[in-house]
């Protein structure tokens, strides 16, 4: 299956990366031969299979629920772009 | 034409856990910026969710009391979008195998059914400001059941009924103090019209941001007409999620149907599922506490409160547990006296939260029916109460709102209150009813407001037969 | 000294004959020489030499006991650690300073281990090359004009090249395991779980695993034993039972899958040393039996549909927002995104986000990512069936040897295909090792695999063991 630009578009809006003309015609060449050879996995029967996400089976990993104090604010705004000393800074948001 | 109003929620419920739903940071509401954060919740590299287990118990808490069946084996999945709120671009929610489904919220003579519950993180908050935004997360990770409704509601009213039900129960299973103003309890409203009689549902709008119960008659009002409006002209009603503004009293939209965003939901795999057994959920369901209506048919029989009374005082946990705690030890019919009228008027016309507790508000019951103080002196002596007060006793003292039980005195208020008004005195003698009333209220006047009517309705009374 | 196993090095170091001090500054020196660009990130000498001194006299104390305390090792650049620049080798996390460390990464400082330096990788782990890291290619020491294999080829080409004593890899789909084999190192992908994925940059979350890179079997299992265990911020982790290690390999019943020796691109080199392989074990008083493995042609499209599905959902937190790189001049907060997204990463990363989103997205989620999941499902069932009647399965880890610098990008289907052999183990949870079983006409290495079932850790290890003591 060969995807069309369109698609390639979407796929890119929807990951937020912008791709220029080149790269989106690289894309468009390259993601189809992938999935074009991916089609073989229809060949599986899989009636009545489960999906398996966890190899293990184990359930209700938990743990209690305690306070278990806080890290410095500093440490965690130490690596942002833009900051202020309480809070991360983004180009203004509008309602998604 | 008349037309029919269809109104189906989607209930956002804080769960008052002490530390967020995948890390031990804090849910206190109301924290410094960022200062309720650590590398999990703000989505750091490398970091893991590890599941709060008390998590697992407020939500089957919950899904019993909404008469849903617990799903027995379910899932977390993420929910991909970018937004600066999402530290991680994707939500831990569950759409697959939400852990109940198939509900109802009784309301009266109607039920609400529900068509899931399931449970997720919170987001963090935006502060706009001179172009940019801020971001806290302190809010960021702090769990959160959404209860969705089917469209089974048709006005304002049963809406609010509907929260109002769901508030107090989850405020008897105290898993949430569903505080609508700290945005512990939040509704969308999903909201179409369709001609009288209809059977056909008409296109919905699904409204977001509505923080009060008096928004949302507003929001409803607003909506409802709007839709009313475009199909009358001719128009169509497009599938959008609009935004109420309260401010603005009017709903904007936000995005359209064809804009709608492809979540991509897939099973999270770093969360091994969750698996309630048989046994867990009945220890739950037997745990479970006496909820309003239970309650309300309990105090009507033990308290001889009048159903409605009795309704009015259990709706809400808190107000139920201070009626029964006093009730113990001071006359039941005078503190439902007081609490539905002088504590209701004071906090509606005040605004403020009461303080009252039971100790002193029982020791101030006792001093109204002992005749210690009487009603109208009480008046105050219950809004010292209401705010927090606890020496009823030294009140009363202090600021000489003591009832005058002495017939003397009141006897010399009375004689001078006579004198002093020949002319009702009169017309009561020509037979005026009316006027002894006044003559009464004069006496207590006098007194202050302090005096014991009964002792001073005796003494008129004493004076018009002894004349 | 940097010839050293890590194990001589330990026994060394608590004679007396090797002080701390000198080991680490042996290898802070052999790491800043590195010939194969093995290197991201060096740690600060000094405080290097302050750990060592610590160390050095918790070891004379009797405080530290491992057989590895004091022992400098090589970190890959996806795993955390505290205050050292931890980038991923991608421009997006290029100045990224994690204040915290991994689980295996602080088990292991516990035990005496000092972290002397950060080793390249493909970005993200996205290759089996090693070429698209954005800090350059990772170089075969046994050839420069080759590759080391990927994504863990700065671990292996470092060990092999005696940059480093020993280091810790990570294994998506064959990432220990290929490069160790290219280069001519033992490499172990522990069962799932195994080892906490706690400060592990994630790529494929139900896939990833960190684990050791050595010069022999011993050193790793010896590391194992150190950062395997549950670990309570990680819910999928788990403790291993407690077994012995199996030190014989008399009676052990090995199975061989025919497929991995006819076709699948397989070099007649390669097939021959897994044969004389077999024979040595037969040897040594293992069986061998040839089985089929009726699913291998669907686990290189299972694998990338569900690595690229994980991988586009944990990858969407690098936004510019936090941490990391963020685009200049983007003026909105849309185009921040789209911008810092495009510039951050390189194109493989791209590629594998935009496949990944593709198989996720709405309509086509049933037909890949769910497809994908119930094929993994009838892996896992297979496999659980072939380890109720053989102890291990005997293959090769890469259909070839090192490739030549350059010519796998080129073709990037056919990379992917390389991996045949390798993200099975991935995709059922499977420890598995790569060891050095000869080489090829051009004198390139081979490694051999051995895997087994899950929880069974010690029984792979054991037989890596017997199979290095016979050969030296």
């Amino acid at each position: 299956m060969l995807i069309d630009k369109k698609t390639v578009d979407y796929v890119a809006g929807l990951s937020r990366i912008q791709l220029d003309e080149s790269q989106t015609e690289l894309m468009q060449t390259e993601l189809g031969k992938i999935l074009d050879y991916m089609k073989i996995l229809q060949n599986v029967n899989t009636e009545g299979v489960e999906p398996l996400s966890h190899v293990f089976s184990m359930t209700n990993v938990t743990r209690p629920d305690e306070v278990t104090g806080h890290f410095k604010r500093e440490h965690l705004l130490a690596n942002a772009p833009d900051r202020t000393d309480e809070a991360f800074v983004v180009p203004k948001a509008v309602d998604v | 034409m008349n037309w029919d109003i269809v109104i189906g929620l989607e209930i956002h419920v804080e769960l008052s856990t002490a530390s967020k739903i995948f890390c031990g940071c804090s849910t206190a509401f109301g924290g410094e910026p960022n200062t309720q954060c650590c590398p999990v919740c703000i989505g750091m590299p490398g970091t893991l969710p590890v599941l709060n287990t008390r998590v697992l118990d407020f939500a089957v808490k919950a899904g019993l009391a909404l008469n849903c069946q617990i799903t027995r084996y379910n899932k977390f999945d993420r929910k991909n979008y970018f937004y600066p709120d999402l530290p991680k671009a994707y939500q831990i929610s569950q759409l697959h195998l939400p852990f109940a489904r198939n509900g109802f919220v009784d309301i009266g003579d109607k039920k609400i059914r529900i068509h899931e519950i399931h449970m997720e993180e919170d987001a963090g908050k935006l502060i706009h400001s001179s172009g940019k935004t801020f971001l806290d997360y302190n809010r960021c990770g702090v769990p959160l059941i959404e209860i969705v409704t089917e469209p089974d509601m048709t006005c304002a009213e049963e809406v609010i009924a509907c929260l109002t039900s769901v508030k107090s129960m989850l405020e008897y299973l105290e898993v949430s103090d569903c505080q609508m103003q700290e945005g512990s309890l939040r509704a969308d409203v999903n909201l179409s019209v369709k001609p009288k009689g209809s059977t056909e549902f008409g296109t919905r709008t699904e409204m977001k941001n509505i923080n009060s119960f008096k928004a949302i008659e507003r929001a409803i009002a607003y909506e409802s007409r709007r839709q009313i409006e475009v199909i009358s002209s001719g128009g169509e009603i497009s599938q959008e999620t609009r935004r109420w503004d309260d401010n603005a009293g009017e709903s904007f939209v936000m995005r359209s149907k064809e804009n709608a965003p492809d979540y991509r939901y897939f099973p999270d795999p770093d969360i091994p599922p969750i698996s309630f057994t048989d046994e867990f959920i009945a220890s739950i369901q037997e745990n479970q506490p006496e909820f309003a209506k239970e309650k309300a048919a309990r105090f009507a029989a033990e308290y001889g409160l009048t159903p409605k009374d009795a309704a009015i005082l259990t709706t809400d946990k808190n107000t139920a547990q201070l009626y029964e705690e006093t009730a113990k030890s001071a006359s039941p019919k005078e503190t439902a006296v007081w609490m539905l009228g002088e504590m209701m008027y004071l906090a509606s016309t005040t605004g403020a939260k009461p303080k009252i507790t039971p100790p002193p508000f029982a020791e101030f019951i006792n001093a109204v029916t002992g005749g210690k103080t009487n009603r109208t002196a009480g008046k105050q002596v219950f809004e010292y109460v209401f705010g927090g007060g606890e020496d009823v006793a030294g009140y009363i003292e202090k600021h000489g709102l003591a009832q005058i039980n002495d017939d003397a005195s009141i006897a010399a208020i009375v004689e001078k209150v006579l004198a002093a008004n020949a002319d009702a005195v009169a017309e009561y003698k020509s037979g005026k009813e009316k006027a002894f009333g006044f003559l009464v209220g004069q006496t207590m006047k006098e007194l202050k407001g302090k005096g014991n009517p009964a002792l001073v309705n005796a003494a008129l009374k004493k004076h018009f037969t002894e004349s | 000294m940097m010839n050293l196993t890590a194990l001589q090095l330990g026994e060394k170091i608590r004679a007396g004959e090797i002080g701390v001090a000198e080991a680490v500054t042996a290898a802070l020196g052999a790491a800043e020489n590195s010939r194969t660009n093995a290197f991201v990130t060096l740690a600060d000498k000094e405080k290097c030499l302050s750990q060592a001194d610590t160390i050095q006299k918790k070891i004379s104390t009797g405080e530290l006991t491992s057989p590895l305390a004091g022992v400098p090792i090589g970190i890959k650049d996806n795993i955390c650690t505290s205050g050292l620049r931890t980038t991923c080798a991608s421009k997006m996390l290029d100045n990224f300073i994690p204040p915290y460390s991994a689980t295996a990464v602080e088990k292991l400082e516990n035990a005496g281990l000092i972290v002397v330096g950060k080793l390249n990788m493909d970005e993200f782990g996205m290759g089996s090359t090693s070429e698209t890291s954005h800090y350059g290619a990772v170089k075969n020491p046994h050839d420069e004009n080759r590759v080391s294999g990927g994504s863990s080829g700065g671990c292996a080409a470092a060990v092999a090249a005696n940059e480093t004593f020993i280091s810790l890899g990570t294994d998506t789909g064959g990432s220990i395991r290929q490069p160790a084999s290219y280069c001519g190192v033992t490499g172990f992908k522990p069962t799932y779980g195994a080892v906490s994925r706690h400060g592990l940059i994630a790529y494929a979350s139900s896939l990833d695993q960190i684990g050791p890179i050595a010069k022999n079997a011993a050193d790793c299992a010896e590391i194992h034993k150190i950062i395997a265990g549950r670990d309570p911020k990680d819910g999928t982790s788990l403790d291993l039972p407690e077994t012995a290690c199996i030190k014989g390999v008399i009676g052990k019943k090995i199975a061989i899958p025919e497929d991995c020796l006819i076709g699948n691109g397989v070099d007649e080199d390669v097939k021959n040393n897994i044969l004389e392989t077999a024979k040595k074990f037969t040897e040594m008083g293992a069986s061998i039996d040839y089985i089929k493995l009726p699913f291998n042609e669907y686990v290189i499209p299972a694998y990338y549909i569900i690595a690229t599905a994980e991988a586009s959902s944990n990858l969407s937190r690098y936004d510019g927002v936090k941490y990391g790189f963020r685009s200049e001049g983007a003026n909105s907060l849309l185009q921040t995104y789209n911008a810092t997204r495009a510039e951050g990463f390189g194109m493989e990363v791209i590629k594998r986000i935009l496949l990944g989103t593709f198989v996720l997205s709405s309509g086509f989620y049933d037909a890949y990512y769910k497809k994908a999941l119930q094929v993994k499902a009838l892996i896992r069932k297979h496999f659980a069936e072939t380890f109720y009647n053989y102890d291990a399965i005997l293959c090769p880890v890469a259909p070839t040897t090192a490739p030549i610098l350059g010519e796998s990008l080129s073709d990037p289907l056919k990379m992917y295909l390389s991996d045949i052999f390798t993200v099975t183990a991935n995709l059922a949870g499977l420890p598995a090792i790569s060891i050095p079983c000869g080489k090829d006409a051009n004198g390139l290495p081979i490694g051999a695999q051995i895997i087994s079932d899950v929880m069974k850790d010690k029984v792979v290890l054991g037989l890596a063991q017997a199979y290095q003591g016979v050969q030296q």
